[in-house]
Formats: C-alpha cells, structure tokens, sequence
C-alpha cells in the first residue's frame, strides 16, 4: 500500500477530487469500451479474407445523420464532465475558511521547505506539523526558483512561484504522517526534495507549538556552540536566541524535534548528522549545503552541539 | 508575405502583452513619465507610407523617374525617424538614466521599441538595395509585384508603430 | 479536358525504377545533397535528420530509464538525469518529431497536389538548413565546456524551462544559452517551412483541384502550418526576451526585479499546446491516406473531417493554460480552461468515428502499415481519454506533473504520432526509394514495438496515480513504485529492438528491396500517379483533377467519384 496513493484521501478537498476522478474514468472506461469494442469488431469483421474476389467494397462516402450523431453525443458527455469538474474546482478554490482555520506560510528553497507559524511565532523546516480534524490555511512562497507542495493523501499540487503568492488549505481528518515531495522541477536536487506532514491531536499540536515556541537552550557555551557561531554556518542557519541568524538554511533551534535531516532524506541521528556536515554530497549531491572542511574534532563538537538543540 | 507578416504580428504581440503586463511594475527607477511622445517622427514614418505607395503606383504607370524620387523620399523619412528614435534613447540613457537593465519599463521598452527599430532599419537596407538596383536601370515596371512586396513589408512596420505608439506612450503613461 | 496522369509513365510501370545513374564521386553526391532545392530531397533531409535525432533522444530515454530502474539507483549524476531530460525533450520535440513531419509535408505535399516544386525552393532549403544547424547547435553543448564528461554544458532546465531557472543567477554558464540559442534558430526555420507549405497548398494546386478536392493530407498539413506560423512565433519572441534577460541584463523574468515567472509559462505554453497540434494533426494526415487504401473504401466523412482540422486548429490556440492548472489561476479561469480543453475532444472523437466508419464495411488488409494504424487508432483513443481525465482541473491538481502526465503525452507522441510516422514509412517507402520494405520484418518491428510500447506507456500511469512526480532522478523505496518502474524500463529493450528492426529493414530494403512500380498499393492520390521515385519535375505533364480520388476515376471510369462529390 503506498503511502502517497491519491486514492486513499485523509482530507477534504483530496476527497473531493477523488470522487469526481472516479467519476470521470468511469466515463473514460465506458467510451473506451464502447469505441474500442467497435474497433475490435471492425478489425475482426472486415478483414480481407482469401477468397475474396478482389472487387471492391462498396463505396460509402458520409452520413449526415451518424455524423450528427457522434458531434452531440461527445457534445453532452464533454458538458456534464465540465460541470462536475467546475462545481469541484468552486468548492476547493472559493471554499470559505473559518476564523479560527490554523495560519502556515511556507515558502520553497532549493531543496528544502520552511515553514513559519506567524500566528505562534514558530519557524522550523521540512517537517509540517498541523492538528487532525481542522483547516490549515497554507501560503505557498518561493526564496529562489518553483517548486509545487504535493501532498498526494491531503490535497492536490500547488506551486510556489517567486513573487506570486498562492494559497491552499488543508483538513485532514486522521492523524498520522502523510508523505509527499516537491512536484515542479527546481533544480539538481528536485528529486530529493521530500515532504512529510505530521497531522496530530489538538492536543499534541499544542505541546509541539508550546516546545518550539521556546528558545533554544543557551545557558552553556559549549566548544561546539563556539566553532558553530564562529564558522560560515551561521551565515545560513538560525539559532533562535543565539548570534546564528541566517535564512538561506534550515532553523536548527529544534534541530533533534525532527525526525529527518536534508528534506526526508535520511534519518536525524548523530551519525548521519556528522556525515552531513563533512560531505553533504554523500547524501544528496548538489544541496546548496558547501562542506566546510573541518576537523575531526571540530565535527565532533558541532555535532554534540546540534544534538543539544532539542 | 502574408505568412511572414502573421507571423511577425505574432512576434510584436508577445511583445506588446509584456510591455502591458510590466506596466507600472517597476520597482525602482525611472517611470513612463520620462517618455515623451514622437509625434514628427510619427508623422514622418506614416507619411512614408503614402510616399511608398506612389512610388509602387508610378512604378506600374510605367513612370520609373518618378518611382525613384517618391522612393528615395521614404528612405529619407525612414532615415529621419530612425534618427529621432536614436536620439529619443540618448536623451533616455544620458539624461533620465533609463537602460535595458534598470528596470521593468526599461527592459520592455528598449526591447519593444527596438525591436520596431530593427524592422525599420531591416526595410531601410531593403528599400536602399532597391533604390540602387534602379539608379542603375535595373527596375522596370515589370517588376512593379515584386516591389509592391517590399511595400506591403514598409506597411506592416508603419501599422506597427501605430500600435507601439498607442501602447507605449498613450496607454502605458 | 482530362489528362490521363498515368499515360507517360505506365512505360516505367513494374519494371525497375528509372536506373540509377553511373556511380558518381562521393563529394559530387554530396554536393548535389548540399545545395539541393528539390523539395523530395529536402524532405528526405529532413526526414533523415529526424530519424537519426530520434535515436539519439531515444537513447538519452534509455539512460534515464536505466536510472530509474530502481529505488536510489546511481547510474547517472543528478544533473547529469536532469540534464538528460531536458535534451531528451527537446530533442524530441524539436528535432526529431518536427522535421519528421516537415519532411513528409515537403515530399508529400507538392506531390498531392500535383504540383512541381514547393512554392520557395531555396527558402525551403534556408529553412531546413536552419533546423539543421539549430540541431548540431544544441549538441555541440555536449563537447563544449568540460567535455563530454558528465554530459559538458549540456542544458539542465528541462524542456519548457521555466523561469527563472533559466535566470543567470540559477543557470550561470552557458548551458541555458544552447538551448534558448537553437531553439530561435531552428523556431526560424520551421517558420519559413511553414509560410512554404501555406503558400504552396493556396498557390500551386493543380487544374481542377479545389480546396474541397484537395487530399486530406493537405488539408492537415494546411492547418498544422498555420499553427506553426501563430505558435513559433511567440515562442521566438519569448527566447528574444530570455536573451534580452540573459545577455542584455533585461528584467523580463528576473522575479527579484518584479519580473514574472508566471509569464513565461503564459508564453511558452501558448506555443507548446498548439506544438502538440503541429505534429498530431500530419500524423492524421498520413492515418486518413493509409486507412482508406487499406479499408478499399473512400474517407468517410470527408466535410466533417475538415471543419473538424479547422475546429481543432482554432480550439487549440485556447487551451494552453491547461498545463497551469496548478499556479494558482482563479476559479473562473480554470473553468474557462477545463472547457475549452474539454471542447476539443469533440472534433478529435469526430475523426475517431470517422476513421472507423471508413474501415467499416471495407476489405482490410493488414499489410504495415495498416498495423500500424490500427494501434495507431487504439492508442490514440486512450491517450485522448487519459487526456480528458487531466483536462478536469482538480484531477489534474492531483496528476499534473506526475508520472501519469508523462505516461498520457507519450501515448499521444508516441502511441499515437510515432506509430503514424511509422505507418507513413512503409507506405510511402516504395514511392520514395522504388523498391517494396520487407514486410515480415515490418511486422517484426511492429509487434516488438507495439509490446515495447504498452509495457513502458501503460504501466507508467500507475506511478502516477501513487504519487510518483515527474523529473526525479531517483525515489524513495517503499512508495509502491518499485515493480512498475521496474517493468517500464524492461519496456524500452523491446522498443529498441524494434526500432533496431526498422532500421535494419530500411537499409535493407532501400539495397535489396524488390522493385516496387509506381502504385504498389492500388492507391488513389496523384503521387501514386507518377513514377517511383518520381522525376525531379515530379509530373511529366501536370495532371487535372475532377475529384478527391482521382486515381480512382481512372481505374473505375465507369463509376467515378465526381458523381457523387
């Protein structure tokens, strides 16, 4: 069973379009069976057979009437498709939302998400966290080239386009971790690109937002924290309540709440975190991530740093 | 012609729909109130196309010397246009500080407007290499259709300033 | 006053073509082929560059499924796959499917209509020579730069490249200029071939063949041209823009600037949908010739089927949007767009019908290119339903830039226009070389490609639908993607053995075909009328016409078509 099956929705508008899918390649497999069996049939029929003398058929040249026919047939069909594709497109685009509907602008990099929480004052990356069972009001931003947040289960594709701001929403009505990677072609690593969204109870939502809505642990000046502050890394990477300021990258404030490093790629543990930060081509070759060429001793001590930062 | 005339209204199109579109999106940078509007030179290049036109006329009258003088009067006006337009962009680029890369408006109007240019001059080389051909008695009233082609081209280029002179300096203001 | 077309040249009738002339140096033949403004041989050029332009795309689709073929596979690099498909698209599109079908236009057309030459012979060579140049020009990016390792400078941006990937500030280098650069060169050349065929299907018909008399093949290649000409252009007029953004520092697509990158796909799609147009409206030109000379029965429908060519040229300027359902249009204009979209199914299903009314009741025989057809006519039926699927805006939220999206566009250029082209190779192989293909190997290459083909395209939608995007250069495991990328890849050895068959039996033939007399298949439009290959004056004397078939006049004179038209 694949986890980014567009025919297993777990939210409205992705059940929507479902319905109205099933509806159209129902209509697609009759015609196709009833043109198809013609054709079949003609095949069959009318071949040349050995014995035939070799006078020719009888010459036909049109019909007025079939030819009507198969004009207004096709016509009607056409037209209810339309209408049930027009009433869908009505309820996802015009859909009202409710004032309490949760507020999630992410914006594309090349290859990575970020997603801001304005509303909680929450800044994290790659991993979306929303509550079951309510609207989720998404604005789709790009920092550099295109990119499209799909989400097979919960919804259909939508582009994040440099200044073009656009919208969609999301309800899912199960909890659980939904897969999906980004669907416009963004540059070298498109393909690795992944998305994960966590939909949760109230209730977890909550503690998740109270958690990185703190700042990140700063009472000890660690070796690692020093090399860390001290290198390129913070020219891209945020450190909420630290010197580390920079947005190019990811925010670590949280860095251990996630379950994933380098959009999904690969698990975040100590090991793989390491290996990231000394070759980041091992995993994903291309990532605007440079290697920084440090020491042994230096990866150890930025990479018990990162773990700190929980 | 009429294929390579559809297509090349195809071409300005695009062109104008970007010039519409980016109209007063510039972020930074000169506005369209730099513009001011060309109108002699207009004038000129409209005018040539009523000299183009008798000279095609009195081409197939039979009366050649009179086809190389309302000839040679629409290279003169084309050439004077082509002028004003270069001197319209020295005051632009010296005096406004507008170029092709300070922003919107002047991205799409150097290219808009240049690309009108380029036609012109293209019709310039044609109807120069024309008015040669018959300073040395090479054109003869015979030839009347063929040289009703270049005319037909001079046309669509003077029509096609009427729609970047619309767009550009009346609706784009 | 009728002349009878066959009268000179029933002398040549079932023995050998005209002899080949005494072996001439190398370097005169290859300069006759040069400066050649015959329109057979410039079709043959074309042709022939398209062909050989489809073997290098198909192989840059081998890599990429070789690639694919499992789960975090590391056959290739990342940039070297997106650098693979960008070409491959292109390639396809550009060089390989359009001058195919220019060359057959230029053979054919003049042929048809019993004409002696295009209307502009040597613009006609300017053209091709045009296409060529812009071809060699892209692949020059292979050896430029860095070499053939790790593919050079080759593009990267993907075949409709959109903005501002293509910006200098995502594309430094040169590698988006060899792509932007070609394509204005070639979109220059594919305008004169289309004011060409346009000039020459309204000036040069023969006495007596009205517009309502020509060959439907005209009437196809009519339309397709006309879309050339509106839909290249704005294409040429965006790649001037691009260069405007690239060598001049324009701001068209520069989103930092408040350019719009949405634009760009405006303006490239405007020229993209109608291209899908461009090369399935001659591949039904060649289906509308081949069924009924295999079905022994006139076109059905033949009024209809033009207002439908006409139909669909005009409904196909207005659907472009449909490959941006997802940028966010409003509501109302996604509507707009999944009607007219919708619309065009109407006069495609016409010329479904029709076709199948023109083999029934016939007396089929399943030479070639009747094979190919017939898949032809199977397959094009499913990408149009496949096709009706994605116009419904909210499915295509969901499949748009999936796999399915590609699976339903290659059953469309593949299934559809390449069996077609196919199809158009066997029959007019006898009239082009004066010798008759090997049949048996024909059937050879259709069965191993029609096999090939539903492996690859049919199981390629099923990713799609779980989620599978477009364009990664490799996936995740445990999607449910495995076995099906598995079996599309096992797919393509069967397409290339097939093609590999259709070479060899080109080359084969073409030596040591059996000589194949100016009307192998007892056919009805004038080419057949003359001899094979024909002359380079092409008719003896120009032939008059009284109706839409009239060959079959000739071999019927006590029941003539121009009866009953």
């Amino acid at each position: 069973m694949s986890p980014t099956n567009i025919f297993a929705p777990a939210s409205t508008s992705a059940h929507a379009i479902v319905q109205l899918s099933i509806f159209v390649v129902a209509i697609a497999v009759a015609v196709f069976a009833v043109v198809g069996g013609l054709l079949v049939y003609a095949v069959v029929k009318f071949r040349k057979r050995r014995q035939e003398d070799g006078r020719e058929p009888a010459q036909i040249y049109g019909s007025t009437r079939i030819e009507l026919a198969w004009t207004v047939i096709p016509i009607l069909i056409v037209f209810v498709l339309f209408l049930a594709s027009a009433r869908v497109i009505f309820s996802v685009q015009a859909a009202p939302h409710p004032p309490s509907a949760l507020e999630v602008t992410v914006i594309g990099h090349q290859y990575w998400w970020e997603y801001r929480y304005p509303g909680q004052n929450v800044v994290t990356a790659n991993e979306l966290h929303v509550p079951a069972g309510e609207r989720t009001l998404l604005t789709l931003l790009s920092a550099d080239t295109d990119h499209s947040f799909w989400v097979p289960r919960l919804a259909g594709k939508t582009d994040l386009i440099p200044n073009h701001p656009n919208t969609m929403w999301i309800e899912p009505s199960e909890t659980g971790l939904y897969l999906g990677q980004c669907a416009q072609y963004c540059g070298t690593q498109h393909g690795k690109m992944l998305l994960r969204v966590y939909v949760q109870t109230r209730a977890e939502f909550d503690a998740w937002i109270r958690a990185q809505a703190a700042p990140a642990r700063t009472d000890e000046v660690s070796e690692g924290r020093r090399i860390f502050e001290q290198t390129a890394c913070i020219n891209c990477h945020a450190v909420a309540g630290t010197p580390a300021n920079g947005r190019f990258g990811p925010d670590l404030t949280h860095l251990m709440s996630r379950e994933t490093i380098g959009a999904g790629i690969a698990r975040n543990t100590p090991e793989n975190l390491r290996r990231w930060i000394l070759r980041p081509d091992d995993f994903k070759r291309g990532s605007l991530m440079p290697a920084m060429g440090l020491t042994d001793s230096q990866l150890d001590a930025i990479t018990t740093y990162l773990t700190s930062l929980r | 012609m009429y294929g390579l005339i559809a297509a090349e209204s195809a071409i300005f199109v695009i062109f104008v729909v970007a010039y519409l579109f980016y109209a007063g999106k510039s972020v930074a940078g000169p506005t369209p109130e730099v513009l001011h509007a060309p109108w002699v030179p207009s004038i000129c290049l409209l005018s040539s196309s009523w000299t183009i036109h008798s000279a095609v006329a009195a081409l197939r009258r039979g009366d050649v010397a009179s086809f190389a003088r309302r000839w040679l009067a629409t290279i003169v006006l084309g050439v004077v246009f082509l002028g004003a337009t270069a001197r319209e962009w020295r005051h632009l680029i010296v005096d406004e500080g507008l170029t092709i890369r300070t922003n919107l408006l002047g991205t799409t109007y150097y290219s808009l407007v240049g690309l009108h240019a380029f036609h012109v001059t293209v019709g310039l080389v044609v109807l120069t290499a024309v008015w040669l051909f018959g300073a040395f008695g090479r054109v003869a009233p015979a030839d009347a259709e063929r040289v009703s082609l270049v005319s037909m081209y001079w046309h669509f280029v003077d029509v096609v300033w009427v729609v970047v002179f619309s767009v550009v300096y009346v609706i784009g203001r | 006053m009728t002349t009878d077309p066959t009268a000179v040249t029933t002398t040549r009738m079932g023995g050998r073509p005209a002899a080949l002339p005494a072996r001439r140096p190398f370097v005169d033949t290859l300069h006759d082929w040069v400066t050649t403004v015959d329109h057979k041989r410039l079709g043959i050029l074309y042709v022939g560059y398209g062909l050989l332009f489809l073997v290098f795309g198909g192989i840059e689709a081998t890599v990429m499924r070789v690639q694919l073929v499992r789960p975090h596979n590391d056959f290739v690099a990342p940039q070297t796959f997106n650098q693979l498909f960008t070409m491959h698209g292109t390639t396809m599109i550009f060089f390989a499917a359009m001058p195919i079908v220019f060359g057959f236009a230029n053979y054919l057309v003049p042929l048809m209509i019993g004409a002696r030459d295009m209307a502009f012979p040597r613009l006609n060579a300017f053209s091709f020579w045009l296409t060529a140049f812009g071809g060699l020009f892209l692949y020059f990016s292979l050896v430029g730069g860095y070499g053939l390792y790790g593919m050079g400078t080759a593009p990267d941006v993907g075949w409709f490249a959109y903005a501002p990937l293509t910006a200098k500030t995502f594309s430094p280098g040169h590698a988006t200029d060899y792509w932007t650069l070609s394509l204005l060169v070639s979109g220059f050349g594919s305008i004169g071939t289309a004011v060409n065929i346009v000039a020459t299907i309204v000036c040069m018909r023969c006495p007596g063949m009205t517009l309502g008399k020509m060959p439907l093949l005209a009437w196809l290649n009519l339309v397709m041209a006309c879309l050339v000409i509106l839909a290249v252009s704005p294409l040429t007029a965006a790649q001037l823009m691009l260069l405007v953004d690239r060598y001049l520092g324009g701001h068209f697509f520069d989103t930092q600037a408040g350019g719009s990158a949405a634009i760009w796909m405006h303006f490239f799609w405007i020229f993209g949908h109608p291209e899908v147009y461009v090369l399935v409206l001659p591949a039904f030109a060649f289906v509308s010739e081949i069924i009924p000379v295999f079905s022994r029965k006139a076109l059905f429908g033949y009024p209809a089927m033009v207002a439908a060519t006409v139909a669909i040229g005009f409904i196909g300027m207005s659907v472009w949007a449909h490959h941006m359902f997802t940028i966010g249009m409003s509501a109302g204009a996604n509507a707009f767009f999944v009607l007219s979209t919708m619309a065009i199914a109407v006069p495609t299903g016409i010329k479904i019908f029709n076709w199948l009314a023109t083999m029934w009741g016939g007396t089929i025989s399943f030479k070639a290119p009747m094979l190919f057809c017939t898949a032809f006519l199977f397959q094009f039926l499913v990408a149009g339903l496949t096709g009706v699927m994605l116009s419904s805006a909210p499915v295509d939220w969901q499949l748009g830039s999936s796999y399915f999206v590609v699976a339903h566009f290659h059953y469309v250029i593949v299934g559809g226009i390449l069996f077609a082209v196919f199809a158009a190779f066997y029959y007019w192989f006898p009239k082009v070389t004066g010798r008759m293909y090997g049949e048996s190997l024909a059937k050879v290459h259709f069965w191993l490609f029609a096999i090939g083909f539903h492996l690859t395209f049919d199981f390629m939608h099923v990713p799609g639908l779980l989620g599978m995007p477009r364009r990664i250069y490799t996936y995740e495991p445990g999607r449910g993607w495995d076995a099906w990328n598995l079996i599309v890849t096992i797919g393509v050895l069967f397409q290339a053995a097939g093609i590999l068959a259709f070479v060899v039996n080109l080359v084969r033939s073409y030596l040591r075909g059996r000589p194949a007399g100016h009307d192998p298949w007892d056919a009805w439009t004038l080419e057949w009328s003359t001899s094979s290959p024909p002359p380079e004056y092409n008719f003896p004397t120009l032939p008059v016409v009284k109706s839409r078939r009239p060959l079959w006049d000739l071999k019927h004179p006590e029941d003539p078509d121009w009866t009953y038209e």
